[in-house]
């Protein structure tokens, strides 16, 4: 698959500290790309260096094959973003904001600003002013004002911050629809796995400043997933379940193993109920972000 | 680029900025003309005539007057003996320095507005242009669009210069239109003196010539022109440094005024003609007002702020490409 943009050891000092260690990821055509970690990971730095508002201090980024440092005007045109909030003139209306910012973009027309906003589905309050307009609405602009240059790489921050759950299905189904039907390559970043695990193909998990891992959702979480066992007696439970599967612990009075399949849940079933002990309720969780992050990094909490 | 300056000429327009500045300068200007009119009022009363070189007359008497009070500080002396010789100049030359009409209070209006009310106005849109942008966010996709930074700092600074033409523009119209009402529209070819230097305590008349009002109008809006440009790239590059306007519009709101007060007391700190607040009242030149430090000249003044002016903008252009946006 091909690949649009390329980031490769991209560090930032600021002063002696050095808050970027050395990143490197690449995004491929019509993915949807998460970026995960808690708050003051380095997310918005990163996603920052992406778009050209902060220089990287050493690495590389290109986008479509141009260097971001470079030749910045021919590798900023391909990308589209919202940087944190989706911030646009309050005393403008919506379509008086995109014009303004299709007149900074070569051979955007009126007709392609007609298309953004049908796309987003704001026909209705485009011509109010920006000041009246709800978060939602304001997000939704600030995706067609990414939109309006068609763009091949999208990065949006933090893209269903403030929104509703009919808002956030919908932006997530948007999202989905870019990258699937216009082949465009989505970044997302979050602090909300739930999200990511619904919207990526695959997702970087970053904290302070490094990538600790990258591979695919479904991947990620099936190898983080635990089986809760309410069992009793317990400890007779254990017995049978050391035998079959991976026990981790115990937790608020249930049985933590590691999730494997569902085929190994039942066996595990079958033989508890063999050895008569009383089994109330089998749980398949997937770790929230908490759980990831200190399984990954080892005892780090999200602050 | 001229699609980059339509953009921020529009931002200026919708925000109502250079509205707000047209009325101001109408209020003050209809305040101006009322002034104007009951001093004449005044004047006329207590001399009894509606003849200037009665007036005149009046007035060097008043000036030897005070000339003569004890009590008076040594730089006030000097300035009140050289008034006192122009109004003798003028007196001997048959020259009426105070015919009414429009052109006239527009001359008065822009000699005292050089300094502080017109360096005011221009600030009111020069201290927002990057720092709301900043304090708004909308930076960000400002400088997320293909468009080369240091094009969009250019866009703004070509805003600047528009919005200031306007605003000198719109004082001279409305002061024109507004007072003539009472003064009457006449008065474009009064002769005036001009080309007085000062040199010492002395008036030095030796390039004192005639010119028609409108000759010294022109010179004179073009000297404020200047200075609101100079005063509007000093905000400029305070507005790029600093994110908050209040701060900018505080910071140089200060610098203007302290440059107001240090005029009429720095004679003997002679360095302070170094400073930019200083040099602001260019048309004083013209009208052969002692400057506030000797050995001050109109090219003198016109350098210091071009100067002031030049590193401004570099430190502005260096600053707004280099620097990270957080």
């Amino acid at each position: 698959m091909e690949e649009t943009l390329v980031v490769q050891n991209v560090r930032k000092n600021i002063g002696k500290k050095e808050i970027i260690k050395g990143l490197s990821f690449s995004l491929k055509k019509g993915e949807v790309f998460g970026f995960l970690g808690p708050n003051g990971a380095g997310k918005t730095t990163t996603i920052r260096m992406l778009v050209g508002l902060i220089r990287p201090t050493s690495g590389t980024i290109s986008i479509c094959g141009y260097n971001l440092q470079k030749q910045f005007t021919k590798a900023i045109q391909h990308i589209g973003c919202i940087v944190e909030n989706p911030e646009l003139y309050p005393y403008l209306s919506g379509w008086e904001n995109l014009e303004h910012f299709a007149r900074m973009v070569p051979g955007v027309t009126m007709h392609r600003i007609q298309e953004v906003v049908e796309l987003v589905g704001l026909q209705n309050r485009i011509y109010d002013l920006v000041r009246t307009y709800s978060l939602g609405m304001r997000q939704r602009l600030g995706i067609a004002q990414a939109l309006l240059g068609k763009p091949t790489v999208l990065i949006l921050d933090e893209p269903t911050n403030g929104l509703d759950p009919v808002g956030i299905r919908e932006m997530r189904q948007f999202i989905r629809s870019l990258a699937e039907q216009e082949q465009l390559s989505v970044l997302v970043s979050s602090h909300l796995l739930s999200e990511i695990q619904l919207m990526c193909d695959r997702v970087a998990i970053m904290s302070k400043g490094e990538i600790i891992r990258i591979d695919t959702v479904e991947h990620l979480l099936q190898e983080q997933a635990r089986t809760y066992w309410n069992v009793v007696p317990i400890n007779t439970a254990k017995e049978i379940l050391i035998n079959e599967t991976t026990v981790i612990g115990e937790k608020d009075g249930a049985i933590v193993t590691i999730y494997e399949s569902n085929e190994t849940i039942a066996r595990c079933n079958a033989r508890l109920i063999e050895a008569g002990v009383l089994v109330s309720g089998i749980e398949r969780k997937l770790p929230t972000l908490e759980d990831l992050f200190i399984e990954l990094t080892g005892g780090e909490t999200i602050d | 680029m001229i699609n980059l300056v339509y953009n921020e000429m529009l931002k200026i327009v919708r925000k109502k900025r250079l509205f707000i500045i047209a009325a101001i300068v109408a209020v003050l200007v209809s305040l101006f003309t009322y002034a104007q009119l009951k001093q004449i009022e005044t004047i006329r009363e207590r001399i009894g005539t509606t003849d200037w070189r009665t007036q005149l007359q009046q007035q060097i008497i008043d000036t030897q007057n005070r000339l003569n009070s004890t009590g008076i500080s040594e730089e006030w002396k000097k300035f009140l003996k050289i008034r006192l010789q122009q109004q003798q100049y003028y007196l001997d030359n048959d020259i009426n320095p105070m015919a009414p009409g429009a052109p006239t209070f527009m001359r008065m209006f822009i000699e005292n507005s050089i300094e502080l009310f017109l360096p005011l106005l221009v600030m009111v849109i020069a201290a927002d242009l990057v720092s709301s942008e900043a304090s708004g966010g909308t930076i960000k996709l400002l400088l997320t669009r293909p468009v080369k930074r240091w094009k969009i700092l250019m866009s703004k600074y070509i805003a600047m210069i528009l919005s200031t033409s306007f605003i000198v523009f719109s004082v001279a119209i409305l002061s024109y239109a507004i007072s003539g009402i009472v003064f009457g529209y006449g008065g474009w070819n009064l002769p005036l003196l001009t080309g007085f230097s000062i040199q010492g305590e002395e008036l030095n008349t030796a390039a004192v010539h005639l010119i028609p009002q409108w000759k010294y109008l022109l010179i004179e809006f073009g000297l404020a022109f200047f200075v609101s440009l100079v005063v509007g790239t000093l905000t400029f590059m305070l507005s790029v440094l600093i994110r908050s306007t209040a701060a900018v519009m505080g910071i140089m709101l200060a610098a203007l005024i302290s440059g107001a007060i240090l005029s009429s007391m720095v004679s003997s700190w002679e360095s302070a003609k170094y400073l930019f607040m200083v040099n602001l009242r260019l048309t004083s030149y013209i009208s052969g007002m002692a400057p506030p430090i000797d050995g001050m000249t109109l090219s003198f003044s016109m350098m210091v702020l071009a100067t002031w002016a030049l590193v401004a903008l570099i430190v502005s252009f260096y600053v707004f490409t280099k620097r990270d946006v957080y």
